[in-house]
């Protein structure tokens, strides 16, 4: 049961993870909390169910479609919303990404409609013994892609040219603009891999729980939680903070009952922050020299 | 023609007009300082030519061509890097990923790893350290860094600002040491800020000597070496 209950809680804080991973990526590079981070993912959702079942499409066919889709999201809210008030203060950025909340959430619900629809692909509750611990199959399913993802982006990260720009953009913009690397492509990049993050986020639970436009709005608000778990500027910390916060609520939930279960990450968020105010991990100091 | 040629350049510093026309060249290979005392204009002149900042008038070519107000990415795919005060090295990418990004405008690959071997001959100490973080290094290695950084950019014309600042007295000499060998072996020609008037005049041909956005002095170091007094009069400096 607690073996169970422990499997469960990290494939549903993988998911968180996804999430975290994005709004971290989008605030190191860009000072934004991105509001809209879970939007992305819900357009995703809807955008399969498009493929899947209106052009009929198949899974894996569709997966790499809606990645282009959603990374394209991620880039024209750049564009068309971020940029040109890129110099202003964080708390208009901030609202800003308020507004596109908004407006994806009322395009969705003029679109596809307002109430839950079903995802076409579901997976087997049949569990598989993994280690002595039954696990089903879209669990392992999700945790296999979220490891997938991450083992993507550590590499990207560290061998890429591109990668390793986008991390010296996070130490220090000014310079890195100073050394010829391009600011503002890298921004763009950055709302990219928010978009990529985003599609799997939104197809992967998809099947759990039902698409809608509010489908995200609990799964952002956890995300965020994760992210502030790991200091706001760490990959490893939020992924560390998502598995932390599916696991406790989990636990919460099926020892203490379910209406436990979200006011469990709210509660460790709590605890957290009155302990270590910058986060597990940190939030880095900008050192001067 | 110099390789560098500056023309009633002014730009501001924030809302203050830092540079009030400056006329200035750096020839093909040579080595040129720019004295000054704080708040001169030496770092925004510098900022200026690598398209940091704004001009607001005047010219600046590179081999005959205008590059004021270009973007910093072309200005160094052009051919000029700038070693930064205070060096900026990135704290928490690896020595060699510091490196990486000096070359980031460039796309010849055999032709970067030449540079890192290049910069690691020059500097061997940053190859035992090439997977330490940035951030884990003393000043003087930060400072090898920074240069090393900049060469990867290969450029023909790398801006120095004040290479010395903080530094103890062996590290300078080792560090002006490399950035000679660098001048003599690969023809990079150097635009050096400095606030140490003997180091500058010491290793430059020529000089600039800058008050208040403008230039009072100029001319070759040997002249200046004999003149010691007016230069350091200007910079408010006694020995």
């Amino acid at each position: 049961m607690f073996g169970q209950q422990v499997m469960s809680g990290l494939a549903t804080g993988s998911l968180y993870a996804l999430t975290a991973v994005a709004v971290v990526v989008v605030f190191r590079n860009t000072r934004v909390i991105n509001l809209a981070q879970g939007d992305f993912a819900m357009i995703a959702a809807f955008l399969g169910i498009v493929f899947l079942k209106n052009f009929q499409l198949n899974y894996y066919l569709m997966l790499p479609l809606v990645i282009l889709c959603s990374m394209l999201l991620g880039v024209l809210v750049e564009r068309l919303v971020m940029r040109p008030i890129a110099d202003t203060d964080w708390l208009t950025l901030f609202t800003a990404t308020l507004g596109v909340y908004y407006i994806l959430h009322g395009v969705a619900g003029w679109v596809w409609g307002r109430d839950t629809k079903a995802f076409p692909v579901t997976f087997d509750a049949k569990p598989i013994s993994v280690f002595g611990t039954l696990v089903s199959e879209g669990h392992l399913f999700n945790m296999a892609w979220a490891v997938c993802i991450g083992l993507v982006l550590f590499l990207f990260f560290k061998y890429t040219k591109q990668g390793i720009a986008m991390r010296a953009v996070t130490d220090d913009p000014e310079t890195a603009k100073l050394m010829g690397i391009p600011v503002r492509f890298i921004v763009l990049l950055t709302w990219a891999m928010a978009g990529f993050l985003a599609a799997f986020a939104g197809i992967l639970l998809a099947p759990i729980v039902y698409v809608s436009p509010e489908m995200m709005d609990e799964v952002l608000v956890k995300g965020y939680v994760a992210a502030v778990f790991g200091g706001l500027y760490s990959i490893p910390g939020a992924i560390l903070g998502a598995l932390m916060i599916g696991v406790a609520e989990n636990l919460a939930g099926g020892y203490l009952g379910a209406h436990y279960k979200t006011a469990t990450a709210f509660a460790m968020i709590v605890v957290l922050l009155t302990f270590r105010p910058k986060g597990l991990f940190g939030i880095q100091a900008r050192r001067e020299i | 023609m110099a390789l560098l040629e500056l023309e009633n350049v002014e730009a501001n510093y924030g809302a203050v007009r830092a540079v009030r026309g400056i006329s200035l060249s750096v020839p093909e290979g040579a080595i040129v300082a720019l004295l000054g005392a704080n708040g001169a204009g030496k770092s925004t002149t510098l900022k200026a030519i690598c398209g940091a900042v704004r001009t607001h008038a005047g010219r600046i070519q590179l081999d005959g061509k205008p590059i004021a107000n270009l973007s910093p990415n072309q200005i160094v795919k052009r051919g000029v890097a700038l070693v930064p005060e205070g060096r900026k090295i990135f704290k928490d990418l690896t020595v060699k990923e510091n490196l990486a990004m000096g070359a980031y405008a460039r796309g010849d690959k055999a032709g970067i790893e030449a540079d890192y071997r290049v910069v690691f001959d020059l500097f061997p100490r940053l190859e035992e350290r090439q997977r330490q973080l940035g951030g884990s290094l003393s000043g003087g290695e930060q400072q090898m860094l920074a240069i090393g950084r900049g060469l990867l950019a290969r450029p023909r014309l790398l801006l120095l600002d004040e290479p010395s600042l903080g530094l103890a007295p062996i590290i300078i000499s080792s560090i002006f040491e490399a950035l000679r060998k660098i001048n003599r072996e690969r023809g990079t020609a150097l635009l050096v800020v400095e606030q140490n008037v003997h180091l500058a005049l010491r290793n430059a041909s020529f000089a600039y000597l800058l008050q208040v956005g403008r230039i009072v002095v100029e001319g070759p170091t040997e002249k200046l070496r004999a003149d010691k007094e007016i230069v350091e009069s200007y910079m408010g400096v006694r020995h």
